[in-house]
Order: structure tokens, then sequence, then C-alpha cells
């Protein structure tokens, strides 16, 4: 759906901007960047939708190999100091913060589209105590939040409960940018045309406004993918999520906590920053991508 | 809208995220399942070796709950929090370092955040605004280009990974800085002061690194719209010159989002600098609250929290009370 929209939005463009060359080489750039994107992520989401199946063993089991071997076919990127194979481990980890950042992007998509519409086309009172929550939520700092979370409920917590936490405290910029495309959107005649044609307000907004939205509504998607995954990592790195699953945090928990730079272990961190920073790449050239085709094709920023 | 109107607005805004904040971080660790003082009373059990009586327990429970504040019903214990925390800017002892209090623990690592953290922002907000001005009013030259792909790789990369990736770089294969900074305590002599900056310049530059990326990318985009603009083609047709133009025209006008966007950011800005100290064993709050989490020290987290989200909310209503002064249209309307 988003090649197509793109290459719509590149067809739609070029006739509109005659003086060119300019122009051209710009949107050369935009559909570089959104096909660079979306090939790093396909290659993430089939590889740890694929690799899994043929996974040896669990790789978060301890002491399943020898320890700390060098990189070899066998091992592709050799053991750790806990006895896994790191790089079916990095599969896992992949895997889990994708799963992760894919059921945050849900929630939070679904929570910032109906405050962010709701208080930009309702307006009033409703629009001003509803934009002073989500100021506060944007200002209030999450990570000392989610620390004394995570220090209250380890143990008990699950993998989910992070993901629940992050939602909680992720949705205010996502409302925050679509209640500013509902204000704008609102003021439009084909708005007027539909309410004076006597569609009630909700009907309005799910018919007339939403279509509109939805596409910033993908982008706010891999964006929040991008935060999650990027999150929960964090809180990982320093031990206070679920650091036994997988992810692409705790890998690198493990790795500071036994000292592999000192043991001479490289890929323990190196392989999950490199794969990190592809990951994040990925998106956020699939997510600016994305956003910059569509600008183009409907005129709504 | 005045500029009376304007303030006074931001000063409500600024109470009502301190309300939130300070509201959130008394409610959600009380609706989570676990109960600190359960697992304060099994570490003691546990050093006694099980000699505590069921007697004992109780009475050490409401020792701890009326030292800590978790007496009465939740209402009445939100009330005392408020007032502790409003009125005298108290938050108890610390568990670990008891009786030592919390509120003296967070002041002598205060300045050791504030001082990173504000030199590193406004290096960043500098140094990736020039960036991106240049990217964006150069826009139709090849090379400028070049200045955004640093703007988009830098920017999606999380704080960890630059923090631990700089450590990988400057401190082990090239190995310029100490793997293990070691941060002087006591009186500040000139060579100690040399060490502290010595030492702090990785973390300084993680920062730095964090903040370039999205003001390089955001700074392109605004210059390059202000550019098209024709007051600035007017500029050129006058006989300004580029210097003059890109400065005094582009600039001036292309700055002002930056500004509040700035304000906006501090609360992830602030997150990264926490986790920058944790990872560089950087002796500000956020070492504080690493150690706290690990031990379980409440009251400590809780101190840290309440005094981050006040830096935060104080650092935003500065930057956006100063925002007149840059924007005229505000201040004559």
């Amino acid at each position: 759906m988003t090649t197509e929209s793109s290459s719509a939005a590149g067809a739609a463009a070029i006739p509109a901007a005659p003086a060119a060359k300019r122009r051209d080489s710009l949107l050369w750039l935009l559909n570089a960047r959104l096909a660079i994107g979306l090939s790093l992520i396909t290659i993430f989401i089939v590889g740890s939708i694929v690799l899994p199946f043929f996974a040896p063993a669990d790789p978060s089991l301890q002491a399943t190999y020898l320890k700390n071997m060098p990189m070899s076919w066998e091992h592709l990127l050799g053991t750790n100091a806990i006895g896994q194979d790191i790089f079916w481990f990095l599969v896992f980890a992949i895997r889990n913060s994708l799963i992760l950042g894919v059921l945050v992007g849900v929630g939070v998509t679904i929570i910032s589209t109906a405050v962010g519409l709701s208080a930009g086309y309702i307006g009033g009172n409703y629009e001003r105590v509803v934009m002073l929550v989500v100021d506060s939520f944007i200002t209030i700092p999450l990570l000392p939040i989610l620390i004394i979370l995570g220090a209250v409920i380890r143990g008990n917590s699950s993998f989910l409960t992070v993901g629940a936490i992050i939602v909680v405290f992720g949705w205010a910029w996502g409302a925050r940018t679509i209640r500013s495309m509902a204000l704008s959107l609102r003021e439009r005649e084909f708005i007027n045309m539909a309410r004076f044609s006597g569609a009630s307000t909700f009907a309005i907004i799910t018919r007339e406004i939403f279509p509109y939205v939805s596409a910033y509504m993908v982008v706010g998607f891999i964006n929040t993918i991008l935060f999650a995954v990027n999150t929960e990592a964090t809180l990982a790195v320093i031990g206070l999520s679920k650091v036994e699953v997988p992810t692409l945090g705790s890998i690198i928990f493990w790795a500071l906590n036994y000292n592999a730079l000192f043991t001479g272990n490289y890929p323990w961190l190196v392989a999950p920053i490199v794969a990190s920073i592809l990951l994040f790449l990925g998106l956020f050239l699939t997510s600016t991508g994305f956003n910059a085709a569509f600008a183009n094709k409907r005129g709504v920023a | 809208m005045g500029v009376l109107q304007y303030v006074a607005k931001r000063v409500g805004l600024y109470f009502a995220v301190l309300f939130i904040g300070l509201t959130i971080t008394f409610l959600l660790p009380r609706l989570m399942p676990a109960n600190p003082i359960d697992g304060y009373i099994g570490q003691i059990q546990a050093r006694a070796s099980g000699a505590l009586t069921a007697d004992d327990i109780v009475q050490l429970r409401a020792n701890l709950e009326q030292l800590y504040g978790l007496k009465g019903d939740l209402f009445s214990q939100y009330v005392s929090y408020l007032e502790r925390v409003v009125l005298h800017f108290d938050f108890g002892p610390s568990f670990t370092y008891y009786p030592q209090p919390v509120s003296q623990m967070i002041f002598n690592a205060l300045p050791w955040t504030l001082g990173l953290l504000l030199i590193a922002t406004l290096v960043a907000w500098l140094l990736g605004n020039m960036v991106g001005l240049v990217a964006g009013y150069f826009h139709t030259k090849k090379a400028a280009t070049i200045l955004e792909v640093v703007g988009i790789l830098l920017y999606p990369i999380p704080y960890y990974i630059l923090a631990i990736s700089v450590i990988l770089l400057l401190a082990y294969i090239f190995p310029i800085f100490p793997l293990s900074p070691t941060f002087p305590v006591g009186q500040m002599t000139p060579q100690k002061f040399g060490m502290v900056i010595y030492n702090s310049l990785l973390p300084a530059l993680t920062l730095v690194l964090a903040g370039f990326g999205w003001n390089i990318l955001s700074m392109k985009a605004l210059a390059v719209a202000t550019t098209e603009e024709p007051y600035v083609t007017y500029a050129r047709l006058k006989g300004a010159s580029n210097w003059t133009r890109m400065v005094r025209y582009v600039f001036r006008n292309a700055m002002l989002p930056q500004v509040t966007a700035l304000a906006l950011s501090l609360g992830t800005v602030f997150n990264g600098a926490l986790l920058t100290e944790m990872l560089f064993s950087y002796p500000g709050v956020g070492l504080i609250m690493r150690t706290a989490a690990s031990g379980g020290d409440y009251n400590v987290l809780y101190g840290a929290i309440a005094i981050s989200i006040i830096a935060v909310a104080t650092a935003g209503l500065v930057i956006d009370l100063i925002y007149p002064l840059l924007d005229p249209r505000i201040r004559h309307k």
C-alpha cells in the first residue's frame, strides 16, 4: 500500500512542478528514502518471522553451548559468556522488540487518533482540558517514571506490562499532531458541506476527517514502533525491563554486565548495535519518506 | 494575545504540568501490585535470618509507613505528599543511606546534571541549527545534501547506542578517554576541575550528537521554506549579501519554531541525560536514580522524579518566557 501511494504521489507531483530539475532530484531523494527504509524493514520483518522456525534451540536458555566461542559457520556470531548463541539470540531479540513495537504502536495509534480527532474537531473547553493533559504528558520526563515503575514491579512484571506502560505515556505526541491536522481540516469547505447536509459530529469525524488523517496514522504508527523499541531497550540496558526476554536492549545489558569488551567478545556488543542502528534507520527513513510522499499527494502536511 | 495574556497562559500550563506530574508519580507506584514496604521487611527479615516475630513485623510496618508517608487512606496520603513536596521540599530519608535526607542527596547531584545538560543542549542546538541553516539555505547545491544525510543518519539513533558506540570508539579502540572515568569529590581545585571537564567530554559528546541530528533536519526544512519567502527575494534584489540574507533574514525567522521545539523536547533531552549519566557513571541525578532503583530506595526515586519534573517544567517555562523577546509578533499584538 505504501509503495503504491508513493509512486502515485510521484506521478501526481511531476506535472505540477514544471520548473524542475531541483524538484526532480528532490523527488528522487524522497523515493530513495522510502525505498531504502522499506527494504531495510522488510529484511528485518521477514527475518524475524521466518528465521525463528530454524532455531536449533531456545536462545534464551543459558549454557546451551560452550562459552565465548569465536565466529564460525556453526555459530555465525560466536557464543557469549553465558553459553548462548549470539546470532540466534539477536534474531529473537529483533523479533521480540518488533512485536512489542507493533503492539504498542497499535495501542498508541488508537488512543492518539481518538483523542486528537475529538479535541481538534469538538474544540471548546473539552479541547483546552485535553491539550493541557497532552502538553503535560509531553513535558514530563518519561524515563524517571519508567525507572520507578520498573523498580517497583521488577520480578512480577511481564514483558507486556512494560509495553502497556509505554502506551500510557506514549500517546501524547501523536494526539498533538493529529489535533492540529483536524484543526486545519475543520475549516475546509467539504466539512461545512457535510455539516449542512446534516451529518452528525461522529459521522463527520469518521467519514470526512479520518481518511485525511489515516496516512499520518501510518507515519505515527511507524514512529511509535521506533519509540517503543527504543524505550524498552533503554530500560533493558539499565536492567529495569524483563532482561531474561531477548530484546535489542537486553542483549546489550548482558554484554555490558559480562564485560564483553574486556573479554574481547566484540560480536556480542557490536552486532546488536549494528542491528539496532539499521532497524532504527529503516523505520525512520520509511516514516519520513512516506510522510513526504503523502504531503505531495494530498497537500496536507 | 498580548504579552501578559501569553505569560499568564504559560504560567498556568506550568502549574498544570507540575500538578499532573506529581500526581502521576504519586499514584502510579501505588497502583502497582508490589508493595515496597513488603520488600523492605523481606530484606530485613532475610538479614535477621527469620528471627523477627509477627509482632515485630507489625510494629516495623507501622514505623515504616509513618516514616515513608504511607499511612492512612489514599487521599490523605496524597494531601500530605503534596504538602511535604510543595511546601517543604521534603522527601523523607533515604533507605540506603539512612538517615541522610533525600533532598540533600539530590541537591548535591543536581548541579552536575544541569551543568552537563545545559552546555550539551546549547552546543547541540547552536551547531545543529547552524548546519541545518547552511543545508537549507543552500539546498540547491549538492554538497548541502551531504549535511542533511549526516542528520538523517544521526537522528534515529538512540542515546544508549550513541553512548556505547562513543565508549567503544574513543575509550576502547582509540583510548583517548578513560574507560571508567572517576569524578573527584570535595573542594574544587583547578586541577580537579580540569579532570572533571576531561571526564565529562564523552558524556557531553553523546548528548551533543543525539541533539544534533534532529536540529539539522528540522532547521533544514524550516530554512528551505523561509528561503522561498518573497522578503528574502526582495533582500537579494536589494543587494544584501548571502551572509546577511542567511543570518538576518532566514535564520531570524526560522529560529522561532526551533525555540518552541526546544522547550517541548526538554523532557526527552532530560531522559537522554539521565541515561547517559548512568552509562558513564557520571555523578548526577541519573546515577543516583540508577543506584536507588537497583537498591529499592523508593524515597530517593520519588525525590529524583519530582525534582526532574520540576526542573524540566521550569526550564520549559523559562524558554517560553524568553520567547516574546525573540518574536516581536507576540510583543506588539
